[in-house]
């Protein structure tokens, strides 16, 4: 009878082992020191083509120009106001567009997915609004709300809910049907059915799905913001354009790089606790 | 004992696609098992087994004739009905101890009470000490010993099983059929045990029916004469039981040619 060997601690390390470690070790340290160079190499690289006229500065603007706007951006402001408050702006509609998004779509997608009659009649609107380019979208809801928040939250709210409601839905109809049947035999309602065997099977399809959700909202706000707004990071960009400012482009698009690796990185550890259940090798990200 | 628990009168069972082609899994079945009684079903591939199992538990109703467990027809799902699935059953996402004590909590018990059964069921079916591992750090079998805790933690008085052994290796399926002898002779639930397999059948019931291929009908009956408590892996050895199996196979035989 085997079990779970990975908690074993090493109680003897023989030659053999000690070698495999140190290998490990060493292909680790490889990959940490390429993936730098590749960055070195790209940013000069970039930077030397500019200065030796094979790129237009103009257009494409370089690394030190992009470094330079960031630190006036931090140190001074924008033309706007502190870049802070403008990223506090946009990550404020983003959530709130991700967190009203996600559980619209949670909802709706579970239950319609415990419903035929329901889905078999509402599959198609769903294709037909999944077809529509949703960033277009945004024109209506600053005709709608304004200027101010509601009309990107709105925006994010729309990326994100197909998304999450497409995968929600998907996750429902794939649970395990002898799953549900047990659960009945057990002594299981409809409704403990639906949130003790068929909501769990579909947390992994929607966990999956909040991760390129969360990228939506973001693209919602910023694209909301870029079509009319006082304040924001898609503002920015937007001045920065008019302007015929490279660098302020895509200085700002490195706040937001920033600012969506950062909220990868905070899902990807809510999944693993959440499903911490699930066999190890579907949970590894990577080396 | 000579109490009816499960009795099926002349019933069949059609299965209608959307396009309107008829399958007839079962034709004029007709079975009955008594209370306590061990009810092994065998036949061919396709011969309707488990849809013998889905009737009894009300989960697929018949198209026509009667079911009646326990003198009453079959509306929904009885609470006293257990069962056992071929494949993994169990919910992945709960440790051992949880999924043990779903049942008991589905059916409104306090979490309390029910862990601190679902506990000694843990211990009873030879787990203890993996109370907290998930259903992927288990093996087949012990996953298994997981759904047999879990189905008789509820006490059933009805258990119904659909090959339940049969993804597991020879071994671990004969440890198994072991644990699931003595398990089930301190209540004495009655059992209908499907299989394929005719020496599991003969080795654990006291009834082996031999069905036909589809629409399956009871093609033959076996009062096992073995005495119990029996000894699994001994009693397969014995002239009784190669008669036996021999003559089961004899009739099966006709069912499976292609």
């Amino acid at each position: 009878m085997t079990t779970t060997n990975n908690n074993l601690k090493h109680p003897e390390i023989g030659e053999e082992e000690r070698k495999a470690i140190l290998r490990a070790v060493n292909h680790r340290r490889l990959v940490i020191f390429l993936r730098i160079a590749v960055a070195v190499v790209t940013l000069a690289g970039w930077e030397l083509a500019v200065d030796y006229g094979l790129m237009d500065a103009f257009f494409f603007s370089k690394p030190s120009e992009i470094y330079d706007q960031l630190s006036v951006w931090i140190t001074e402001g924008t033309a706007q106001g502190p870049l802070w408050k403008e990223l506090l702006v946009t990550m404020e509609e983003t959530v709130l567009g991700f967190l009203i998004g996600s559980v619209l779509g949670i909802f709706f997608g579970v239950a319609l997915g415990r419903n035929k009659l329901a889905s078999d009649v509402f599959s198609i609107y769903i294709k037909v609004a999944n077809a529509i380019p949703r960033v277009v979208l945004g024109s209506i809801f600053i005709i709608i709300f304004g200027l101010g928040m509601g009309s990107k939250v709105a925006l994010a709210v729309v990326m994100v809910f197909f998304v999450v409601f497409g995968n929600a839905f998907q996750g429902v109809r794939e649970a395990d049907k002898n799953l549900i049947a047990n659960a009945y035999i057990l002594g299981a309602n409809k409704r403990q059915v639906t949130f003790g065997v068929v909501f769990p099977s579909a947390l992994t399809w929607i966990l999956a799905s909040l991760h390129v959700s969360f990228g939506f909202a973001l693209v919602g706000a910023v694209v909301g913001e870029f079509l009319g707004s006082r304040h924001g990071i898609g503002l920015l960009i937007a001045t920065a354009q008019g302007a015929f400012n490279a660098a302020g482009v895509f200085a700002a698009m490195v706040v937001l790089a920033v600012v969506a690796l950062a909220a990868e990185y905070l899902l990807t550890a809510i999944e693993d606790k959440l499903l911490k259940w699930r066999p190890a090798q579907f949970v590894e990200h990577g080396m | 004992m000579t109490n009816v628990a499960i009795e099926l009168m002349n019933v069949s069972r059609k299965f209608i696609s959307p396009a309107g082609k008829v399958t007839l899994a079962l034709r004029d079945f007709s079975l009955t098992v008594n209370e306590g009684d061990f009810c092994a079903i065998v036949g061919p591939t396709g011969c309707g087994k488990s849809t013998t199992l889905g009737m009894i538990t009300g989960l697929s109703p018949p198209s026509s004739g009667s079911v009646r467990v326990f003198g009453k027809p079959v509306t929904g799902i009885d609470p006293n009905i257990g069962f056992v699935f071929q494949a993994d059953a169990v919910f992945p996402w709960k440790n051992v101890i949880d999924n043990v004590a779903i049942g008991p909590i589905f059916r409104g018990q306090d979490k309390q009470t029910a862990n601190d059964r679902a506990a000694e069921w843990v211990r009873r079916v030879g787990l203890a000490g993996f109370e907290h591992h998930y259903p992927h750090q288990l093996s087949g079998g012990m996953r298994k010993r997981v759904a047999l805790a879990q189905t008789f933690i509820n006490e059933p008085k009805i258990l119904l099983m659909d090959e339940p052994f049969s993804a597991l290796d020879v071994q671990t399926r004969a440890l198994m059929q072991e644990e699931l002898l003595t398990l089930w002779s301190e209540k004495k639930a009655s059992v209908v045990f499907v299989t394929h397999d005719i020496e599991e059948a003969i080795a654990l019931a006291d009834r082996v029916v031999v069905l036909t291929k589809g629409p399956g009908s009871v093609k033959s009956s076996y009062e096992i004469p073995l005495a119990r408590p029996r000894n699994v892996s001994e009693a397969r050895y014995t002239k009784e039981f190669i008669d036996l199996s021999k003559q089961i196979w004899f009739d099966l035989k006709d069912e499976v040619q292609i």
